[in-house]
């Protein structure tokens, strides 16, 4: 259980910057999530602090312990590749031992270590198989308890939940959060699944071009976005984002209620909402549309709960509202937060 | 795979009578030297009667001659030993070449890859004449050892090549997991890697052994006793003598080589031709 | 190793770097390379280098020391009345034989590509006169085309384009003896790009012959539109190996008929190997020897665009 730290680290592949200064800090036991689309530098990050990368600059510290220029052995962490890597040619058993092997534990030991792992995760009964016979979900337990046997300071997982079928991903995804808050030891989880991101982290880090973009719990990078790209990049749809003036206005779409929903309410603004689509799935409606009078250009999105039963066709032109506190202003320039008085909003 | 389909009863004919051409155009030569094989002598040096059929019954005294009164089980004996050893060094030094070209090599491994790939190209018969000074040089003619030194030259720049399409062919994570749980790079690649690339070093094994047999211009140049002679070498030279061939023998000593190492082949052919498509696609 | 909030950090630093050397990409990859390339070097490149000493040189086996003559040898060995039969008898070795083997290689491909019965037998056979080392499968030949007891003395007797009791001197006439070399090789290299074939053919999918049978190609069309075009890069590499060890063999000329009759079958390696190993002039045996190798540096220099076309596509 350690923190982990990263200081202006950066690295470069040719000219161009895949990680280009971040400062981390991760809480003790956290279980921090890196999202963000492919591209954006979250799995070389996590490939950073694991050491199968050298950092072009900066540093990192596990644990109070500098190490930047370690190899991986040394830093005492473990990691999970999306295709769990589990070793083909050996049995889950010896799987899981292998890390008590190069740790040099003594052959008698293993064998209790093993099964105190694969008794935190149900697969005592596997124990014998090779992994070409077991399925997805239990190819991830047994990567988990290799990664748990040697008990690090760190759990690294790379994207360990898109090699599963959909239907199995939000049961894994249960049993990955029962089974870190069960061990509490620091996990660093990497994610281009916004949902995966909010229902896994305790913070959530959104990274876009090499840059941390904005860091904080779920709640704050969903309802306080730091820029326009975590605005649209977290929640689905995405926010609605509006030109007026010199400035962005942001409000999301569960937000945007017909007026006569809302209720008065001072600050609030009112806006005369031209209805192109309305789509009904069911527990929410989807009201495409725009706003002629602010910003004729912008799609505007509306999500509309069951419990709303406000009549809406194409084609109606019928006053929607958004509270003044949901009203989000952002730089037209730079996509920052400004806030209410004009000051630019630290992430 | 584009095969040829053969629905129409014109088509199935075609192939099977190709097939057949093809058989009997490869496969004559070899049906021709197993026949005489077992011909007693009255029966081969006569021409007036039909050649495949035997007029008198087959013997094998000739083969029983071939290894009893001919150097030929020390030609192949000799093979052995020069195959086997030319393997080892062939592993040694292709094995590791192999791994650091799929792996660890960026720009200036694809150019060392080529390099090695282009040595291939060198013909012996432009290098047997310097070697055999150099061979004489340092003293090895006349010796299985010169031919041991040698043929790596060759077999290395296959080897590596195969080994790489292999290497390539393993993913990368479990050699990068292998490193996160506990082991240096090196310690990692022999404990996963190397395992799962066993099936690609048996065909490599394979094909370095067989290569080592075709050569014939370096042990013709290099060896001249017949105790130290190949079979390549030693069965056109020493087991034809002067203008008295004993063709039943010599038939015998070409067949017992051809058709094991034709099986052999047969058996590791898809792995070869995968290790080299996979040398080929870049990975 | 304690942390501690604020601006005091007690930080332990990191181990000697030399602990870890085995995970020093930057040195690892070079140095796994490096034994296999100074080998090559050693035994390929280096006397590559000599051979071309030699040839300038009027180096002998029993020479103490090279003495630098410029190009006096090499004009020796090409005022060699039989340098230039070998050296066209080289150029028409290769371009027949590979002639031959494309156009049977080809076929044979597709013929072993379909499904037949027995077609694991037929593989077999046809891989045998690849397989087989080359000095043996030449002995067979050899016998197969002996003056007085070769079998297609019979066949030709029953056929009648022989008298009774005739013979073919296949070997003895140098017609005859340049055809029987051109034939052994073809039988040879055929298997080689024959497998090389057929891995190109099954790497073609089947889709694109597929959809050219919906849009009403019958089998001739699909063939020479589709199938062959799709294929010829493949051929290219079967032909370039296939002339690469075809245009430098030796072993063929030597064994079945010794360069005879005269020197009428002489290649440029089978007369290096004479002059330079029977004869003891090592010059003269080299520049023979390198004349081979504009020819290959022009293959060689082919394949290397073809590879790395290969590469980018």
């Amino acid at each position: 259980m350690a923190v982990v730290e990263t200081k202006a680290l950066r690295k470069e592949f040719g000219a161009t910057a895949a990680v280009d200064g971040i400062d981390l800090v991760t809480g003790e036991g956290e279980y921090l999530v890196l999202l963000g689309p492919s591209g954006c530098g979250k799995t070389t990050l996590l490939r950073l602090i694991a050491g199968l990368e050298h950092p072009s600059d900066g540093d990192i510290i596990i644990g109070g312990q500098v190490v930047t220029h370690l190899p991986p052995r040394a830093r005492q962490i473990a990691m999970v590749f999306q295709s769990y890597a589990l070793y083909p040619h050996k049995t889950v058993f010896a799987n899981i031992a292998f890390p008590l092997a190069a740790a040099g534990v003594p052959r008698e030991q293993r064998p209790e270590k093993v099964r105190w792992a694969a008794g935190l995760l149900g697969i005592d009964r596997l124990l014998d198989r090779k992994p070409r016979q077991l399925s997805g979900g239990e190819r991830q337990r047994v990567a988990l308890a290799r990664a748990l046997v040697r008990e690090p300071q760190v759990f690294l997982l790379d994207e360990p939940l898109s090699n599963l079928d959909a239907k199995l991903r939000s049961s894994a995804r249960d049993e990955l959060k029962e089974f870190q808050q069960r061990v509490g030891i620091t996990t660093i989880y990497v994610t281009h699944d916004q949902v995966e991101a909010m229902g896994l982290g305790d913070r959530i880090a959104v990274l876009n071009e090499g840059r941390i973009q904005q860091i904080g719990t779920p709640d704050e990078v969903y309802h306080q976005p730091a820029n326009t790209f975590v605005a649209t990049f977290v929640g689905s749809p995405p926010m609605n984002l509006l030109t007026r003036d010199d400035r962005l206005l942001g409000f999301r779409p569960e937000e945007f209620l017909p007026a006569s929903v809302m209720g008065e309410r001072s600050g609030q603004a009112i806006f005369d909402f031209s209805v192109t689509r309305v789509e009904n799935l069911g527990s929410d409606r989807y009201v495409y549309g725009h706003l002629p009078e602010v910003d004729p250009e912008a799609k505007v999105i509306a999500k509309l709960p069951s419990t709303v039963t406000t009549p809406v066709t194409v084609g109606d032109q019928l006053p929607f509202a958004v509270n003044g506190g949901d009203l989000r202003s952002y730089d037209r320039q730079t996509g920052v937060r400004i806030a209410s008085g004009g000051a630019a909003v630290k992430p | 795979m584009a095969a040829v389909r053969t629905r129409t009863v014109r088509g199935r004919v075609a192939v099977y009578l190709l097939a057949l051409a093809f058989a009997v155009f490869a496969g004559f030569p070899f049906l021709w030297a197993a026949l005489t094989m077992f011909r007693q002598d009255s029966d081969l040096y006569v021409t007036t009667h039909n050649p495949f059929v035997l007029a008198k019954p087959a013997t094998v005294s000739h083969i029983t001659d071939l290894l009893r009164n001919t150097p030929y089980l020390q030609f192949i004996l000799n093979n052995i030993v020069i195959g086997l050893a030319t393997v080892v060094i062939t592993l040694a030094l292709s094995l590791p070449a192999a791994y650091a070209l799929a792996r660890l090599a960026g720009r200036w491994g694809e150019r060392v890859g080529i390099g090695i790939f282009v040595t291939y190209l060198v013909p012996p018969t432009l290098l047997f004449l310097p070697l055999s000074r150099l061979i004489t040089t340092i003293g090895l003619q006349d010796s299985i050892w010169s031919l041991i030194v040698v043929y790596p030259g060759f077999t290395i720049p296959l080897s590596t090549w195969l080994l790489m399409g292999f290497f390539r062919s393993i993913p990368r994570d479990i050699e990068e997991q292998a490193q996160v749980d506990g082991y240096s790079r090196m310690g990692a690649v022999v404990r996963t890697v190397f395992p799962l690339a066993l099936p690609g070093i048996f065909t490599v094994i394979v094909f370095t052994f067989t290569l080592t047999m075709q050569d014939f211009i370096y042990a013709l140049a290099f060896i001249s006793s017949s105790s130290s002679m190949t079979v390549s070498v030693g069965v056109p030279t020493v087991l034809i003598r002067g203008d008295v061939f004993y063709w039943q023998s010599l038939m015998a000593s070409a067949i017992i080589v051809a058709v094991p190492v034709a099986l052999l082949y047969n058996l590791f052919l898809g792995r070869f031709i995968r290790g080299f498509t996979m040398g080929a696609v870049k990975g | 190793m304690t942390v501690t909030e604020g601006s005091a950090r007690e930080v332990t630093a990191a181990p000697r770097r030399a602990r870890y050397l085995l995970d020093r990409e930057r040195l690892l990859g070079p140095a796994l390379v490096t034994p296999a390339v100074v080998y090559l070097v050693l035994v390929v490149a280096y006397p590559l280098v000599l051979a071309f000493l030699y040839a300038f040189s009027d180096v002998t086996t029993g020479s103490q020391s090279l003495h630098f003559v410029g190009f006096q040898t090499f004009i020796a060995a090409v005022k060699d009345p039989v340098f230039l039969t070998s050296l066209s008898n080289t150029v028409i070795f290769t371009a027949a034989s590979q002639f031959l083997v494309v156009v049977l290689s080809t076929v044979l491909a597709f013929v072993l590509t379909a499904n037949f019965r027995g077609r694991w037998f037929v593989r077999f056979l046809v891989l045998m006169p690849w397989t087989t080392p080359v000095a043996l499968s030449s002995v067979i030949w050899l016998w197969m085309l002996d003056s007085i007891f070769s079998p297609f003395d019979w066949f030709a007797q029953v056929l009648g384009i022989v008298p009774p009791g005739g013979h073919i001197v296949f070997l003895g006439q140098s017609g005859l003896a340049m055809g029987s070399v051109i034939a052994l090789q073809t039988w040879r290299i055929m298997p080689l790009a024959t497998v090389i074939l057929m891995a190109g053919l099954s790497a073609i999918p089947s889709e694109v012959s597929d959809a050219a049978e919906v849009d009403g190609a019958g089998f001739w069309r699909r063939l020479f539109g589709i199938t062959l075009p799709l294929l010829s890069p493949v051929m290219t590499v079967a032909l370039l190996f296939g002339i690469v060890f075809t245009f430098t063999d030796m072993a063929v000329v030597y064994v079945l008929t010794g360069g005879g009759p005269g020197n009428a079958t002489q290649v440029l390696s089978s007369w290096a190997f004479y002059k330079g190993i029977n004869g003891g002039d090592l010059g003269v045996g080299a520049a023979d020897a390198l004349f081979m190798f504009p020819v290959l540096l022009g293959l060689a220099a082919i394949m290397l665009r073809l590879a790395s076309r290969a590469e980018v596509g």
